[in-house]
């Protein structure tokens, strides 16, 4: 559980969380569903399928795919601690490819918030296949919250 | 025939859209060679179902994320010369401005450095304008 400085009461619903994952087309595109969301973290599934494929002769997913599913997940956690009518934007990811992924298996995106401040959440995770001990990839992340719809960049450079 | 010697075969004949199109999911979201070497430059076309964020709308963090991995494998196949295909290491990006789904987008990469193990690649995305980036990316490959 991240440390908070916003009271719990200001901040969306779970269900808000999940609602607002759904709206997003290209994880609907992708089949990404939610496993699990809580207050900081959130889990999610990616099925594997042959349009997302990379490595066509190992059928390994695009690393591409991998960068779509941690962002996902590290968005729903973070979303997860913004009040109500804020929105939330990546500022900077880095993605490190610990193993191919196993082609035909489905990845899981796994992302906690390990500190968050009222502008920011601070974020890292794992994607993996069956076995969260063996990663196919390491995700850290900064994520910008604030209200309204401004997005970083907006705002900041003009 | 192996991917590896398909791949050499088209670099040989100065097909690179051709390898491109070897990867399914460029046909997924849509990224074609938009100049060819020595300006190698991609482009991640305006497509309905790359959007992420609905209010901007935006095209997805981790599409644009994406965009600059692919760009930056394109550019170390096309201009390195090495006996297998490297092997991405990390890859981290930064978002510097909305990238809008109603546009499209394109990204060109740089050798920054190539060593005997790996190579760095610095890569750039933007819509409208190349001076004004949406995004921008520094990936390492396993070259040996």
């Amino acid at each position: 559980m991240a440390k908070s400085t916003t009271p719990h009461r200001e901040l969306r619903t779970l269900d808000a969380v999940a609602s607002m994952f759904g709206q997003i087309k290209h994880c609907r595109a992708l089949d990404i569903a939610i496993v699990s969301v809580e207050r900081g973290s959130a889990l999610l599934r990616l099925p594997y399928s042959d349009r997302i494929v990379g490595d066509p002769e190992e059928g390994v997913v695009h690393g591409g795919v991998v960068t779509t599913l941690m962002d996902s997940a590290g968005g729903c956690a973070a979303l997860s601690l913004t009040p109500e009518g804020h929105t939330i934007a990546t500022l900077d990811l880095r993605i490190d490819y610990l193993r191919p992924a196993t082609s035909g298996q489905d990845i899981r995106g796994f992302a906690e918030c390990y500190k968050h401040t009222r502008n920011l959440a601070f974020v890292r995770g794992l994607a993996y296949n069956e076995d969260r001990s063996d990663p196919v990839a390491n995700f850290t992340a900064c994520f910008m919250s604030r209200a309204g719809n401004l997005m970083p960049g907006m705002d900041w450079n003009g | 025939m192996a991917l590896f010697e398909r791949f050499l075969a088209l670099k040989a004949q100065g097909q690179y859209r051709e390898i491109n199109r070897l990867i399914p999911y460029t046909q997924f979201v849509n990224i074609d060679l938009f100049d060819l070497p020595p300006n190698l430059t991609t482009v991640l076309r305006q497509t309905e179902s790359n959007t992420g964020n609905p209010t901007i709308p935006a095209v997805h963090g981790g599409v644009v994320g994406a965009l600059l991995e692919h760009t930056a494998i394109m550019k170390v196949l096309i201009e390195g010369e090495y006996t297998r295909f490297p092997k991405i290491v990390n890859l981290s990006v930064e978002y510097l401005r909305p990238c809008l789904a109603t546009e499209d987008t394109f990204a060109r990469g740089a050798l920054f450095k190539q060593g005997r193990s790996v190579s760095n690649v610095r890569i750039e995305a933007w819509q409208s304008d190349e001076a004004r980036p949406v995004a921008a990316a520094h990936a390492h490959f396993l070259v040996g």
